[in-house]
């Protein structure tokens, strides 16, 4: 198998991950891009779980799949939470500390 | 199939999930004026967890379990006794802080209660996999932990921000960790430790890094610190205390295990890594330390810049001899700083009550009409900026004792800037102080006696106690190191 393939495949999606935590301002859009991140990890464990002929790295990733998703549900509840307090969810209106 | 569970061993956690789940029920069935009991089963369980920790380290040896995930050994057990008590002092101190404000009690001590689940996995955890998840543990209860007072959007910032970056150096942490799977074909740290040496490709350079970049945004390392001041202050200050002292002891645990049991044999790869995150963070958070007027922004700033301190015997690590002396180097710097930090918290929430406010001004003339607040905070300062007789000098000498031992010109160069910015540290410290002593109390300041909730006095006696005791017997401490170091 081709495992180079894999792994371009998997840095360009971190990187459009990083890109778009950086670059959103929407708190739920930021979410998915976490995700994206996350999932480009998922990607290499499994490309090199099946080159290595290693397991582990498939735990590995099934371990990765459900703590995002308690991750995300915890941030989901937060972005929820601050669109109550201020009627919007872009993060940059939270900006009352600094220094 | 025998999987070949070892209960005693793994004793301290059970006493703790029965505990959580002990909490969490007995909050639906206490009325709204019993609720504050849910505290107590949290305090009584985390105190009967400390029992088996003991036997264990009685019985001494070591016992791996799951394959070499999961190994009991003198370390684990010493960094699980930190974790009790630590949480044990927060415990108290929130007691009443949460119980004025009317929070949510017993959710509030089920997420604390699960923290610490995860900082006690995270000192027995060996493997790639079960440290990740450990983390993970201790980190998702944080998060709602910062964002505690739901209406006050300074708590939601606080909460957003130490959110957003969590998952950040997870995902950055994970990326690293899938590349040293890739690399070594193992998640066992004991099968990467042997293989790491032997691998020539710069690839593992990135590996290596982005592994460690995850670590150093949990323990705030500079340049990855600028959401510790923001989530500190917004957060409640009994959470602010757990932060900077549990939670970040849990990532100094994790960087202590990987490196010194996965990455060791590789020291190019870490070693340059961590001494620009020692000086930045030692150089930086001091400076900045210097020009805060709020006393929890202080702090903040302070643990990065101590922070920094534990960070210095990893960036020398695998230099000369160094390797014992350093490994109970940063064991001795986190029990003692600990003591301290929790002790220095314990004091600002006391006044916190009476004046409602965090500002350093409001400290004026506190010696004239709360001598002793004050000479236990003074203590807790000068304890921090490292002034014997208080523990503090005790952490400071073993950490500049592991630069000595290395003895290379990287190592000198770093003990120098360590050794600059504690007494650029001891100013923002002794400021404190002079506030307390030399300042009368401001016109319209309230100058009655400071009300002394019991848990409270309690916690802030037993940081006192052992800030005092260590300072001026550490080889109480010192012991505790060289167990963990294996004898």
């Amino acid at each position: 198998m081709i495992l180079a393939q894999f792994l371009v495949l998997a840095a360009v999606l971190f990187c459009i991950g990083v890109y778009g935590v950086l670059a959103r301002r929407n708190g739920v859009l930021v979410l998915m891009s976490v995700e994206l991140m996350l999932n480009a990890v998922n990607i290499n464990l499994i490309a090199f779980s099946a080159y290595l002929r290693e397991t582990s790295g498939q735990v590995f990733a099934l371990f990765v799949i459900t703590i995002a998703a308690a991750e995300v549900g915890v941030g989901l509840a937060i972005v929820l939470l601050i669109y109550r307090n201020i009627s919007s969810p872009d993060l940059d209106q939270l900006d009352q500390m600094s220094g | 199939m025998n999987p070949g569970w070892d209960f005693h061993a793994l004793a301290p956690l059970i006493v703790i999930v029965i505990t959580i789940v002990v909490v969490l029920f007995a909050d639906f069935f206490f009325e709204y004026r019993g609720r504050f009991r849910t505290s107590q089963f949290a305090t009584f369980g985390v105190l009967a967890a400390m029992v088996p920790v003991v036997t264990l380290a009685v019985d001494g040896g070591t016992r791996v379990m799951f394959g070499g995930a999961i190994v009991v050994d003198p370390y684990a057990l010493t960094m699980q006794g930190f974790f009790l008590v630590a949480t044990y002092i927060t415990l108290l101190i929130s007691v009443d802080y949460i119980g004025d404000g009317d929070y949510y009690q017993g959710e509030f001590y089920v997420l604390m209660l699960t923290s610490l689940l995860g900082m006690l996995v995270m000192t027995t955890a060996r493997d790639m996999i079960s440290i990740f998840v450990a983390l993970e543990t201790i980190s998702i209860p944080t998060f709602v932990l910062a964002g505690w007072r739901k209406h006050d959007r300074k708590s939601n910032e606080a909460s957003i921000k130490y959110y957003l970056i969590g998952v950040i150096s997870s995902a950055l942490m994970l990326y690293g960790m899938s590349l040293v799977f890739g690399l070594t074909g193992s998640t066992l740290l004991s099968e990467i430790s042997t293989k790491v040496a032997s691998i020539d490709e710069p690839l593992l350079i990135v590996a290596v890094f982005l592994t460690l970049v995850g670590f150093a945004f949990k323990v705030s390392a500079v340049p990855f610190h600028f959401w510790a001041p923001d989530t500190y202050e917004g957060a409640p200050t009994p959470v602010t205390a757990y932060l900077s002292v549990a939670s970040k002891a849990g990532g100094f645990v994790a960087l202590l295990t990987i490196v010194y049991f996965g990455f060791f044999d590789a020291p190019d790869t870490w070693q340059p890594v961590i001494w620009v995150l020692a000086a930045a963070s030692m150089l930086l958070g001091n400076l900045a330390a210097l020009r805060q007027t709020n006393i929890v922004r202080m702090l903040a700033y302070s643990s990065i810049a101590q922070g920094g301190f534990l960070l210095v015997p990893f960036a020398v690590a695998a230099d000369g001899g160094a390797a014992k002396a350093s490994f109970e180097a940063v064991i001795i710097y986190l029990l003692i700083y600990g003591a301290m930090n929790l002790g220095a918290f314990a004091v600002v929430i006391t006044l916190a009550r009476r004046t409602k406010s965090a500002e350093i001004e409001s400290y004026a003339g506190l010696g004239s009409y709360a001598p002793w607040l004050a000479l236990l905070m003074s203590a807790f300062m000068f304890s921090l900026a490292g002034v014997p007789p208080f523990a503090g000098w005790f952490a400071k000498f073993v950490m500049f004792r592991s630069v000595l031992e290395a003895g290379t010109p990287a190592a000198t160069v770093l003990g120098v800037i360590a050794a600059v910015s504690s007494v650029i540290a001891f100013f923002y410290y002794a400021r404190v102080a002079r506030e307390m002593w030399f300042h009368s109390v401001r016109e319209g300041a309230d100058a009655s006696p400071v009300q002394m909730p019991i848990a409270l006095t309690f916690a802030m006696g037993v940081c006192g106690v052992i800030v005092l005791a260590v300072g001026v017997y550490p080889q109480a401490f010192a012991f505790l190191g060289d167990f963990a170091a294996g004898g």
